[in-house]
């Protein structure tokens, strides 16, 4: 028997522009898994993979999309961004490896550990990036026999 | 500890949360930058922070941490206390930096789990 029965679809739009909104899809999918009685662990990894995301579009991107699945096995994120792209992946992935600057500095951001964060707390991390384009993060997280993160 | 020892030790103004400072903090968080937070996801019941923002607040929501103290004397604005109070967090402030805040409250026993 699985607790969950349907899929759940959640569609956000992420405001470029709005720092104090910022957040708050992620806040509203923490309501949710908590409503439907999820593990809080496996929460809190969804919801810090997905701040994470909805950070850097905010303040890398201008903004973007952002598309939750649920289902009995696993949570799906996918963030989507029409940004300035990442020019070198593999640099972006490093921790603390940042182009941040003084203002999102100030506003808590530039640790340069966003992505190393989503990459560590889900199973399944998938990012695409096409410079003048966009930028596409997948994040899976699964419901049973996932990653300890300590 | 409890939280309303920390606002003890710290000499800090309660700001939001009175029916909560009889939770206990096993552990606590100091940083401005927020990933820096969220890198580590162990039960962390206390954020210190320098960071006066919404995201400040985020953040311990996402990392279910029950209370945040602000140092060197910034207050947290209206709209930041009434998120706080959505999510059941204790806003304290403390005129101490830092570097002190940490200092106290982990010598007064706050240690976190090794
Ligand atoms: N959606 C995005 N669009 C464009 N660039 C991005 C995007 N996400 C990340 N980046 C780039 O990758 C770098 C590293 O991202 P990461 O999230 O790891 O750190 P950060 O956002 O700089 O700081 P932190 O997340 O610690 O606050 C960023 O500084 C930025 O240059
Ligand atoms: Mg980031």
């Amino acid at each position: 028997m699985s607790f969950l029965s349907e899929l759940i679809k959640l569609v956000y739009q992420v405001d470029g522009d709005d720092f104090t909104a910022a957040g708050s899809a992620s806040s509203d999918v923490k309501r949710i898994m908590k409503q439907l009685g999820m593990d809080s662990e496996i929460t809190r990894r969804v919801t810090i993979c997905m701040y994470e995301g909805e950070m850097n579009m905010v303040i890398h991107a201008k903004g973007g999309e952002a598309f939750v699945e649920i289902d009995d096995e696993k949570v799906k994120i996918l963030m989507k961004d029409k940004g300035p792209g990442i020019p070198d992946l593999n640099l972006a992935m490093q921790e603390g490896w940042t182009t941040a600057d003084e203002t999102a500095r100030n506003l808590g951001f530039g640790a340069g550990m966003g992505l190393p964060n989503m990459k560590r707390y889900s199973d399944e991390f998938q990012i695409e990036t096409k410079m003048g384009e966009g930028t596409t993060v997948t994040m899976q997280i699964w419901l049973n026999g996932g990653k300890k993160v300590a | 500890m409890k939280i309303r020892e920390v606002q003890a030790i710290l000499n800090a103004t309660l700001v939001y949360g009175e029916e909560f400072i009889d939770k206990e903090m096993i552990s606590a968080c100091g940083s401005d930058l927020m990933s820096d937070v969220l890198a580590y996801v162990k039960e962390q019941g206390l954020l210190l922070t320098g960071l006066v923002n919404p995201q400040a607040i985020r953040t311990a929501e996402m990392m279910d941490m029950k209370c945040i103290v602000f140092v060197r004397g910034k207050m947290p604005d209206s709209s930041m206390i009434q998120l706080a109070e959505e999510h059941g967090i204790v806003l304290l402030c403390t005129e101490y930096h830092m570097y002190k805040a940490c200092g106290l409250l982990y010598s007064n026993g706050l240690c976190g789990k090794e």
